[in-house]
């Protein structure tokens, strides 16, 4: 049972070398991709359903007991992002078939795709930092290639801006670790939680060191996932691939580096609450309300959106600031929702612009007379963003809010009830110019004909819209019946706060459980 | 020792972000690669130096005797400089790419997905 914990990061690698020596056969490549992406989903569904109960499962690799092997964990935080990441692979990878170029395709556009999916899994799994510096580095490398594939200037442009920024960020990343390790001398993630729950078998030193080391993590992980004033290579970069890359990687990446910063400032970093995490909160608040002021003024859907993604990593942030239980089951929550709502927008521009063949919002319009269907695709997920009820958008903000209220933490209340409305705005403004507005004379022409020719023919019309229909109806699902994702988001978050069992799997048990058949 | 390796880490550091600031692309990459360097003499150092104490128990004992060089964060490195290898290969490979693409190496030219 405790093996299933190396099939997230198992299944991809094989996916990823089948597919390199399936080079350039792609009509193979895809089967063999959508194998691996329903494999991937089906072992983190499983993995999911042993830890939905509260358990807690560790794994030493090769029997080298902890804290001196590399550990593998899973509790219902971690498990529950598997998840969410494997769906969204697996959704993605559905949709990628429609709006692949043979070019980018034939050119190991899969194998990469598989290779980020290993990194991401990785990430989120490992209970260990340096073997977390590890996972971040295939997730990234696979990353830069797929964000250049195809070499445009834009493409270049971005990926500069992107790869240097993010290099610098793992330089950071490792200087923290090799730190880490000569303040406590463990990298293991059970272990120095261990030692930092028992605050007196420390030097005033150590505990000194343990209050300005977050700060050192929280530049590297605050760089991977953009929060202010770190998040200049998003929207300088995100808007360069195709749509179908901008997609997973709004789903997965960022939220890569929220999961680490909520994973050790629960588990490890926990010295001075007041101070390190008062500082998470600020930087939450501004980071909501520079990111959608951002997208406030963007008149381009992919850049609009980007600049959101940016806005909605202040929510996450928020949760883990106030640092209660209802506040980080509102970021576990919202992390589900955001990763869904942000992923199923981009897939609808990708739509819109496989129609129209633009994303600029001035030339677009009159999508709302020509498909309804699209039009319901796309308010869906953009509603569930601003937090509308009773879409999941609405139950990840009312925690959070709620959470805020409780503590009496006001201003950060108020500027996520003000970044709603801002966020609110902007996606009317997409409503109103993409698909309420008439349709602008001498701009690309599109007509019901040419919508319904495009989504109806089965080819592309499947893959196009399976993943989006898909994803807006597990949104409403779970805005309608938000007590099970609710009750799991307060369980992971129990488990954050109280990490016992974590500790014990993985220090105390994993020797005994690893040898039992 | 490690006071002098301090300084060498702290001159590493300086000079890395003091390329990384130049308007040239090249320099951002070698900056970026005298970071990578100077991260991994701070963990090198962070495993104690000491010549001649190999971390081995020795006959009869049943612990190592201090002073020892800690062998952790030499692996550690070891992974580390192959990843940064890696890495900065892609981010040379890159920057060519985009100089031919572009035709400049200054980087308050490549201003394209900022501005709208």
């Amino acid at each position: 049972m405790n093996n299933l914990l190396f099939m997230p990061i198992v299944i991809p690698l094989i996916t990823a070398i089948c597919l390199i020596l399936l080079w350039r056969q792609r009509v193979i490549q895809r089967l063999v991709s959508l194998v691996g992406c329903v494999s991937l989903f089906l072992a983190a569904a499983l993995l999911f359903s042993f830890v939905a109960p509260g358990n807690v499962l560790a794994i030493q690799a090769a029997n080298w007991p902890a804290p001196f092997g590399i550990t593998l964990v899973a509790d219902t935080f971690s498990a529950l992002m598997v998840l969410v990441a494997a769906f969204m692979g697996l959704s993605v990878a559905i949709y990628s078939l429609a709006t692949l170029d043979p070019e980018r395709e034939s050119f190991g556009y899969h194998p990469l795709y598989h290779i980020m999916l290993m990194g991401v899994c990785g990430a989120f799994l490992t209970g260990d930092m340096f073997n977390m510096y590890v996972w971040y580095e295939v997730m990234l490398i696979s990353s830069f290639v797929l964000l250049t594939l195809g070499g445009e200037r834009s493409q270049l442009e971005g990926g500069v801006k992107y790869v240097t920024l993010n290099l610098l960020a793992s330089t950071l990343f490792l200087i923290a670790t090799g730190m880490l390790y000569g303040t406590m001398g463990t990298l293991n993630l059970a272990d120095l939680g261990e030692r930092m729950r028992q605050p007196e078998t420390l030097s005033d030193l150590q505990l000194g060191l343990m209050t300005t080391l977050p700060i050192l993590y929280l530049l590297a992980f605050g760089i991977k996932s953009a929060l202010f004033p770190l998040f200049f290579w998003l929207p300088a970069s995100y808007h360069t691939p195709p749509i179908h890359v901008t997609a997973i990687f709004s789903a997965l990446l960022t939220k890569v580096g929220i999961y680490s910063l909520v994973r050790v400032f629960t588990l490890v970093f926990i010295a001075d609450t007041d101070f390190t995490h008062t500082i998470l909160l600020v930087i939450a608040g501004l980071t909501m309300i520079t990111g959608v002021l951002g997208a406030v003024a963007q008149m381009e859907m992919r850049r609009l959106l980007s600049f959101h993604i940016v806005s909605q990593i202040g929510y996450l942030l928020m949760g883990l600031g106030l640092f209660s239980p209802l506040s980080l089951a509102g970021t576990v929550f919202f992390m589900v929702h955001v990763i869904l709502a942000k992923s199923a927008l981009f897939l609808v521009g990708g739509v819109l612009h496989r129609v129209a063949g633009t994303y600029d919002l001035k030339k677009l319009g009159g999508f709302y007379r020509s498909s309804i269907m699209l039009s319901i695709l796309f308010f869906l997920p953009a509603f569930s963003l601003a937090g509308i009820p009773p879409l999941s958008g609405f139950w990840a903000k009312f925690a959070l809010v709620r959470a805020g209220l409780e503590l009496g933490q006001y201003a950060i209340v108020t500027a996520a009830l003000a970044v709603s409305i801002l966020t609110l705005f902007s996606m009317t403004k997409i409503w109103a110019e993409a698909f309420w507005k008439a349709q602008p004379p001498g701009k690309v022409q599109v007509d019901a004909d040419q919508i319904s020719r495009t989504l109806a023919s089965g080819q592309t019309a499947l893959p196009l819209l399976l993943p989006i229909v898909v994803i807006a109806a597990l949104m409403v699902i779970i805005g309608v019946a938000a007590d099970p994702v609710l009750a799991i988001s307060q369980q992971a978050a129990n488990q954050l706060l109280d990490p016992t069992d974590y500790i014990n799997v993985v220090l105390h048990e994993s020797a005994s459980l690893a040898n039992s058949p | 020792m490690e006071s002098l390796l301090a300084f060498v880490v702290g001159g590493l550091y300086a000079g890395g972000i003091y390329l990384m600031l130049r308007r040239s692309m090249i320099k951002l990459i070698f900056g970026l690669v005298l970071l990578g360097h100077a991260s991994n003499l701070l963990i090198f150092t962070v495993g104690r130096l000491t010549s001649d104490q190999p971390p081995l128990v020795p006959d009869g004992a049943e612990t190592l005797t201090e002073p020892f060089a800690d062998p952790l964060p030499q692996a550690l490195i070891l992974t580390a400089i192959v990843i940064g290898f890696g890495m900065q290969a892609f981010a040379l490979v890159l920057v060519k790419r985009m100089f031919l693409t572009a035709r400049t190496d200054d980087v308050h030219a490549i201003t394209t997905t900022d501005t709208f």
